[in-house]
């Protein structure tokens, strides 16, 4: 008898969560199994809960960075309001997406669509996260480096809406005349105002930036890959040769223990800091540091960047886009989603308000062209080429950063130092 | 124990469970009958953990997680058992701790156990079904120069069709028939309205039903009976273009063969697949691979030689850091404890601030600090008569720089502990000794830090382990350069071994290899494990002092 109430307990407790739990367990329960990586992220989307209601339509899981959010949200609700798709916003930070999206994706706790930087594809690729994206007609009304940078190997990945590069930041007041051609007519044109500097760049403190010094690399025709003809890249190694020495050489003529015109002493801030203290007419900058400018009170404007090796000098051009993820149970709303409520110019002007980089949509970027600045960034993109999205990309940063800062530092030789760098990225890519 | 009620009214019905009172000795958690609250409460509490417990297990069997079902039934059931069994009085005590440790610790460890076990990281992050998937999408695309049509679904008997519109003509088809023309089909527009035999499938029920659209998503209309012409597909459901695809999967073979070229990808064992010419599909998937990962943290070209200097110099790190913080903190104490001190409780606040700051912070602004031009560096600057003395970039005065900071970012836990242990100290074996006629630095050496050590040595252990695994300070202040020069690993002379590991595991940018970087955190947490364990054997020796 008593044993009989022992057992019967438990079950009774049983019997009081399934009244009171309910619907909500199913919630519950999708987010459960992976605690730290759902819990974060907040996307407890119940997948299966869609079968069991047919009637009801199907949602749609994003995921966008603070920035973006609003615009986003606005492409969302013209979707929910057209087909009754919820779509639900799960905001994250820009930094932390693409290490979630690998490893959520396989456990299908991603997303259908994330926000996202083309040079992410490679590694979505051979991890085999990603689905392949079709703007059919729709494609030709993009940048033509925006269509390129999420492309790979002939299959586009994603639908781009932002570029985003270097350009060649000019202080109106101290030097009112545009850029020269040339790096070297421009140090001879900062000497002349007689600011404390010619030219300031970020050089990442000892750690080295090649990524903002790339495209004086590209000037002498040494890109960090071979190229082909359309655009796209090989994985061999384009730093070699004699472009590549020359570029070396260069960069320690002009270090600290040459002329002095570039130093490992030039953090991000302080070169931003010299530049709005109005210490120094150029510099090399991306969009995101213009704010500092204005702020410290300014007046600045935008140039494609000077060739300092007689070829055009292309920055890297980043491209921020929409990936769907290859587990999506959603493919078809995503696809719809994107190539009918984002692939428009109305959201992707309303991207561009909310976040204000370069429109990738051609009309779009006219359209908001009118700002000198913007028009400055636009010119420098179109020099440019998409930086490399290839898996290989990954491994090369690091070499390449450590041998500019130690060439610029003058604590190794430049040929010595580059032929290091490119016998340590060959071995990691073979390895 | 509660007495509000008496604990029995009569021996004789302690035999039997009487209407309202509970037995003697039994709590009130355990009564059925009655006033109970404490059993109601209980029930209440039981039902929801069950609650959770039942939704983690309906979850993990959606997912096909078995390990998470059984050990979340497993714990689902105990917890029961123990909070309503009769016979397990002290389980109830115990059971939430050790439940807490299996899922916290034990867990944990079992399962960075397993990702060392394995090949996961870049290139194979996934199950091989996921990685077929990722290669057949990648290797199906749009023909080149193909139109895209306006497209209609259909629907016939759960089976689909897709309904084209081309050049003013319907054509329709499914999976086994290619396209035909459809002269009764009925157009508006751009849509095709009615088709004899199909239902036209409108845009509301495609995108409220789940199923559906993935069957549409996975159908492939062939545009005529030779299937090198393509086939059909649709991405959203209203357009379609010809899709042609390079790869055909053979699940029986497990095989994947290049349509275009006639190569046979096998599947293999390290979690790849690779034609016979030794080229590999980029999409691999995740494999055992035993110990693997172990032998390459010591064998690895890359690492072995970085791997030992770098295990030097993280023992070198953590006992320097610590030994010389605990004794500048030992000497403020000391110092600070004297009477005869004036403004010591001021003084005392103000040694304690660094200990104020979050230490992510505070290597920060270091970094900026130590810049080596003395223009920016204030360290150099203000210390050095503008010197320009390369703190971060020369791999000594980085070494030198990080044990300073840490110096100054931790000599304050140490002088707080130490004031405290000081003050209090026994006063009568001091005074025993001065009564004895022992001269002050001799109660000093022989008396003060044996007491002292017996307070302080299990924390200077647990300060050990954690400067062990000090990746704040190392990351915030040098991100472990300057770098090797001898070698291609991307590691540096000021690397500790939990920055080799967030390295090599990839989190940073660069190729992930999990399986390596949970193989190296094992051996690391062995070593930690090992000197701790020790080292606390050798402080219970210090109790016997007393």
């Amino acid at each position: 008898m008593r044993n009989t109430t022992m057992w019967l307990a438990p079950v009774a407790a049983v019997v009081l969560l399934a009244a009171c739990g309910g619907g909500d367990d199913a919630d519950g329960a999708a987010a459960a199994p992976t605690e730290d990586a759902a819990a974060e992220s907040g996307d407890d989307e119940p997948d299966d809960e869609t079968d069991n209601a047919p009637a009801a339509s199907g949602s749609l899981t994003i995921w966008v960075d603070e920035n973006r959010e609003p615009a986003v949200a606005t492409a969302a609700e013209a979707f929910t309001d057209e087909t009754g798709v919820t779509v639900e916003l799960v905001q994250k930070n820009f930094e932390d997406i693409r290490a979630d999206f690998l490893a959520q994706v396989p456990t299908g706790e991603g997303p259908d669509i994330t926000v996202g930087a083309h040079d992410w594809l490679g590694s979505l690729i051979i991890n085999g996260v990603v689905d392949s994206v079709d703007l059919g007609a729709t494609a030709d009304e993009f940048e033509d480096v925006a269509i390129e940078a999420l492309t790979y190997d002939g299959q586009l990945y994603g639908l781009p809406y932002a570029l985003e590069s270097v350009g060649l930041v000019r202080n109106v007041e101290l030097a009112p005349d545009p850029t020269p051609e040339t790096f070297d007519e421009m140090i001879d044109e900062g000497q002349a105002i007689g600011t404390s500097l010619p030219f300031v760049i970020n050089t990442n403190g000892t750690t080295g930036d090649a990524y903002t010094y790339y495209a004086f690399q590209t000037s002498f025709g040494a890109p960090v890959f071979v190229q082909n003809p359309d655009g796209s890249y090989t994985n061999d190694i384009g730093m070699g040769g004699d472009a590549g020495f020359e570029f070396a050489e260069w960069l320690g003529e002009n270090g600290m223990s040459g002329t002095g015109l570039f130093s490992t002493d030039w953090t991000i801030d302080i070169a931003d800091q010299e530049f709005a203290d109005g210490n120094a007419p150029y510099t090399v900058a991306g969009p995101w540091a213009i704010a500092t400018f204005v702020d410290a009170g300014i007046e600045v404007t935008v140039d494609p960047i000077p060739s300092a090796g007689g070829e055009t000098a292309a920055p890297f051009v980043g491209v921020q886009g929409f990936f769907v993820s290859a587990q999506s149970d959603n493919a078809l709303l995503a696809a719809d989603f994107l190539t009918n409520y984002v692939a428009t110019p109305e959201a992707m002007r309303a991207l561009h308000d909310a976040d204000p980089r370069i429109p990738a949509m051609s009309a779009v970027a006219q359209d908001v062209a009118d700002d000198p600045v913007v028009a400055g960034f636009l010119a420098a993109a179109q020099n440019g080429a998409p930086m490399p999205s290839i898996p290989e990309m990954a491994d090369v940063w690091e070499h390449w950063n450590a041998a500019q800062s130690a060439i610029i530092s003058g604590s190794a030789e430049p040929e010595a130092a580059w032929e290091k760098m490119l016998a340590d990225i060959e071995a990691t890519l073979g390895g | 124990m509660p007495t509000d009620e008496p604990l029995a009214s009569s021996p004789s019905s302690a035999g039997t469970p009487g209407p309202a009172r509970r037995r003697p000795g039994e709590s009130h958690a355990r009564a059925w009958h009655g006033t109970g609250w404490g059993f109601v409460v209980k029930l209440v509490i039981m039902a929801a953990i069950n609650a959770v417990g039942l939704a983690i297990v309906w979850s993990a069997y959606v997912e096909g997680s078995w390990g998470i079902l059984a050990g979340t039934l497993a714990l689902t059931v105990a917890a029961n058992w123990v909070y309503f069994s009769k016979r397990s009085l002290p389980s109830k005590y115990l059971f939430p701790g050790l439940a807490f440790l299996l899922i916290f610790q034990l867990f944990t460890m079992a399962y960075t156990f397993n990702v060392a076990m394995t090949n996961y990281g870049t290139g194979h992050n996934s199950t091989q079904e996921q990685a077929v998937d990722a290669l057949l999408i990648q290797n199906e695309r749009a023909v080149e120069g193909a139109e895209t049509y306006p497209l209609t679904v259909l629907q016939r008997d759960g089976e689909i069709g897709f309904a084209l519109l081309a050049d003013g003509q319907v054509l329709v088809g499914d999976a086994e028939t290619a396209l035909a023309a459809e002269p009764q089909a009925t157009v508006d527009g751009d849509s095709v309205t009615a088709v004899p035999g199909w239902d036209v499938v409108d845009r509301a029920t495609l995108l409220g039903d789940q199923s559906l659209q993935q069957q549409v998503l996975d159908l492939r209309v062939p545009v005529s009976d030779d299937s090198d012409d393509g086939s059909i597909r649709t991405r959203e459901g209203t357009r379609g273009t010809v899709y042609q695809s390079t790869l055909d999967w053979d699940p029986q073979a497990d095989t994947l063969t290049d349509t275009e070229t006639g190569v046979v990808y096998v599947a293999r064992d390290d979690g790849r697949f690779v034609a016979d010419d030794g080229s590999a599909l980029p999409v691999g998937w995740q494999v055992y691979v035993g110990f693997d990962n172990f032998v390459r943290g010591f064998t690895d070209t890359n690492y072995a030689g970085p791997f030992w200097r770098i295990t030097a110099w993280t023992f070198a790190f953590a006992i320097l850091t610590v030994a010389t913080s605990f004794l500048m903190g030992l000497w403020m104490a000391v110092v600070f404890n004297d009477a005869r001190i004036r403004g010591r409780k001021v003084m005392r606040m103000l040694f304690i601030l660094p200990y104020a700051f979050p230490a992510f912070l505070s290597a920060l602004l270091w970094r900026g600090m130590l810049n080596a031009n003395p223009d920016y560096g204030i360290i150099n600057n203000l210390f050095f008569f503008g010197a320009r003395i390369e703190w971060l970039s020369d791999p000594w005065l980085a070494k030198l720089a990080i044990i300073l900071v840490n110096l100054w970012l931790s000599f304050p836990y140490w002088f707080l502990v130490c004031t405290g242990a000081l003050q209090s100290l026994p006063n009568d074996v001091l005074e025993a000794a001065r009564i004895d006629g022992a001269s002050r630095w001799r109660t000093w050496t022989t008396i003060t830090p044996p007491l002292l050590l017996i307070s302080t040595a299990p924390l200077i252990i647990a300060a050990f382990a954690f400067n062990f695994n000090n990746f704040t300070i190392i990351y915030m202040l040098t991100e472990g350069r300057p770098r090797f020069t001898d070698t291609s690993a991307v590691l540096g002379h000021t690397d500790i071994l939990i920055t080799m590991i967030y390295q090599i595991s990839g989190v940073a940018g660069g190729r992930a290899d999990y399986g390596l970087a949970s193989a190296l955190s094992i051996i690391v947490f062995l070593v930690v494990g090992v000197i701790s364990a020790f080292a606390f054997r050798r402080t219970r020796k210090l109790e016997e002092i007393l």
